[in-house]
């Protein structure tokens, strides 16, 4: 019996209240906000050094969708903290984000985004925009901006779906909030300058999935070639970037089959030339 | 309580609350909810799109209802927020039917004992489990007591009528759209018109599905699988035919000029064109 007793005290008689509308982080923050991760405390000293970081998360959009890749590595100052995390998160059917940061509070994130998505839907019965994502995702960057000036900062890139565009959407932030939707690619986190360096070469628009893929895998590759934060293929392990597709059919992560035969495919023609495909000069 | 005269008992007091939303819910009409081979279907008939008596809690819940639309709005808002909640607290694994069903039990429970008026709503709480012996279905009525359903139930309306024409009908692990027809047949009465495509809200839980097993089912899917049952059930006819079942036979005997095995005969002939 009873199973509300699980739930924070109080909140049981507020289940039936309405709140004016249809966000879970505006209902908690109402009636449980110590679930909430406003935190605001001060810090004696920066602990941005010591608690796990994750890197670098790239994402390109091609014709009638987007494709996310993410790099497995986090680090705490010069420690590799884990070698196998996931750094990219399907948020809905629709539309996934990545972090980079500080990666507790990132993937805390993650998951209040995805609970605000569902929550919006089921009780509107309909999904949310994606623009309207896209401002939602940057409230909450914005409400963790007192810790972010603490050192625990994290900024997310978000990608989905636009079904009233039959196009794939990219939306970037900063610290302080945003979003700054970005035209066909962007990368973010310590090794996105030269995942956007390689991805200015490679873009191309008329790409579709398989070599968007392509183009992602090879430019997080030029991104752990140059940032000590950012993890290569681990081909020894087996660990591969976590990629996902999303277009008109939803959002897709790939098999480690599938990301696997890109990584090796990309890793023979290294082998000949090590710096990645070559862009023609004129 | 204050009476403006007289005394009634408490007895008489209750009595007459519970006429007060039996009425009320019979007004309405019924809806359906049983398991088939992949998890379980909600079928009502509801002319509006906008207003459902049909919902999703959580990946494994879903919600149906009947009598009151803003009593029952309520409630499933509620549920909404307990589910996200509780996911949100925990794991999403930790949400369960039972869980819901307890809250919801205990928020009717305590409107019809200390509210003048009960809730006037009758609702559904369905969980999909890995295999078919692990599916939930939970029915609440407006007083708060829970029924642990077994297959099928019925509510609103000519629910008891509905539900004898379910129990007759009904068989464990049908696919889908014998589900559907044999759903639509306890939903009509005996010579009745069916409900149109356009005026019935089809969902499922799919237990196969990932993440959100909820699925509502519109337009050319729902129109196909209505379409089907009535050349399906004559391929699975034959295929009884020959497995020579015989308790499959009884019903159709009764049927007199009917073909063997196919008690929803007279039926088809509403939705075949």
């Amino acid at each position: 019996m009873a199973p509300h007793r699980d739930l924070p005290a109080g909140l049981m008689h507020n289940l039936f209240q309405n709140t004016g509308n249809s966000s879970f982080t505006d209902f908690l923050g109402h009636y449980a906000p110590e679930l909430l991760q406003r935190r605001t405390e001060r810090l004696a000293a920066p602990i941005g050094d010591q608690v796990p970081h994750a890197t670098t998360i790239a994402a390109a959009t091609f014709a009638g969708g987007v494709v996310m890749a993410g790099d497995r590595r986090s680090t705490s100052g010069n420690i590799i903290a884990q070698r196998d995390i996931e750094k990219v998160f399907r948020a809905d059917d629709y539309s996934c984000m990545g972090i980079a940061g500080t990666a507790s509070t990132g993937i805390e994130m993650a998951r209040l985004f995805r609970v605000e998505l569902e929550h919006y839907e089921k009780m509107e019965g309909r999904t949310l925009s994606v623009a309207g994502k896209a401002n939602r995702l940057a409230t909450m960057i914005r409400g963790n901006l007192g810790m972010a000036m603490q050192g625990l900062v994290v900024v997310p890139l978000f990608a989905a779906y636009d079904p009233d565009r039959d196009a794939g959407r990219i939306f970037s932030y900063d610290v302080a909030g945003g979003p700054y939707e970005k035209d066909r690619y962007d990368a973010i986190g310590s090794g996105s300058i030269f995942a956007k360096g390689a991805l200015k070469k490679l873009y191309r628009d008329d790409a579709g999935a398989d070599d968007t893929v392509t183009m992602l895998i090879q430019a997080l590759y030029d991104a752990a070639d140059d940032d000590s934060a950012t993890g290569g293929p681990d081909v020894t392990r087996k660990i591969w970037p976590v990629v996902a597709v999303i277009d008109d059919n939803g959002f897709r992560r790939l098999g480690d089959e599938e990301v696997a035969e890109v990584v090796q495919h990309m890793l023979d023609e290294r082998m000949i030339s090590p710096d990645g495909p070559i862009a023609p000069l004129r | 309580m204050t009476m403006p005269f007289g005394y009634a008992s408490p007895e008489q007091i209750m009595r007459d609350k519970a006429d007060y939303a039996r009425k009320g819910i019979a007004r309405g009409r019924s809806v359906v909810v049983l398991q088939y081979q992949d998890g379980i279907l909600f079928v009502a008939p509801n002319p509006s799109r906008a207003l459902h008596k049909i919902s999703e809690i959580y990946d494994r819940i879903g919600f149906a209802a009947v009598g009151r639309y803003n009593e029952f709005e309520e409630l499933r808002l509620g549920g909404i927020r307990y589910a996200d909640v509780n996911g949100y607290t925990y794991d999403r694994s930790d949400v369960t039917g039972r869980g819901l069903a307890n809250l919801y039990a205990s928020f009717l429970g305590k409107a019809f004992t200390e509210q003048i008026k009960s809730l006037e709503v009758e609702v559904v709480v369905a969980e999909v489990g890995e295999t078919p012996d692990r599916d939930a279905i939970y029915r609440l009525t407006f007083d708060g007591s829970v029924f642990d359903e077994h297959g099928f139930t019925a509510m609103g309306g000519q629910a008891e009528a509905v539900a004898s024409r379910l129990k007759e009908r009904y068989r464990e692990g049908m696919p889908l759209a014998e589900a559907l027809e044999v759903a639509l047949a306890a939903l009509t009465e005996p010579g009745g018109e069916r409900p149109a495509v356009g005026q019935l809200e089809v969902a499922v839980l799919d237990r196969n599905r990932e993440h959100r097993k909820f699925q509502r089912l519109v337009g050319p899917r729902l129109e196909r699988l209505l379409a089907r049952p009535a050349g399906q059930q004559q391929a699975q006819q034959q295929a009884q035919e020959q497995a020579q079942e015989p308790s499959q036979e009884q019903p159709a005997q009764q049927e007199g000029g009917q073909p063997p095995t196919a008690p929803e005969g007279p039926l088809d002939d509403g939705s075949g064109g």
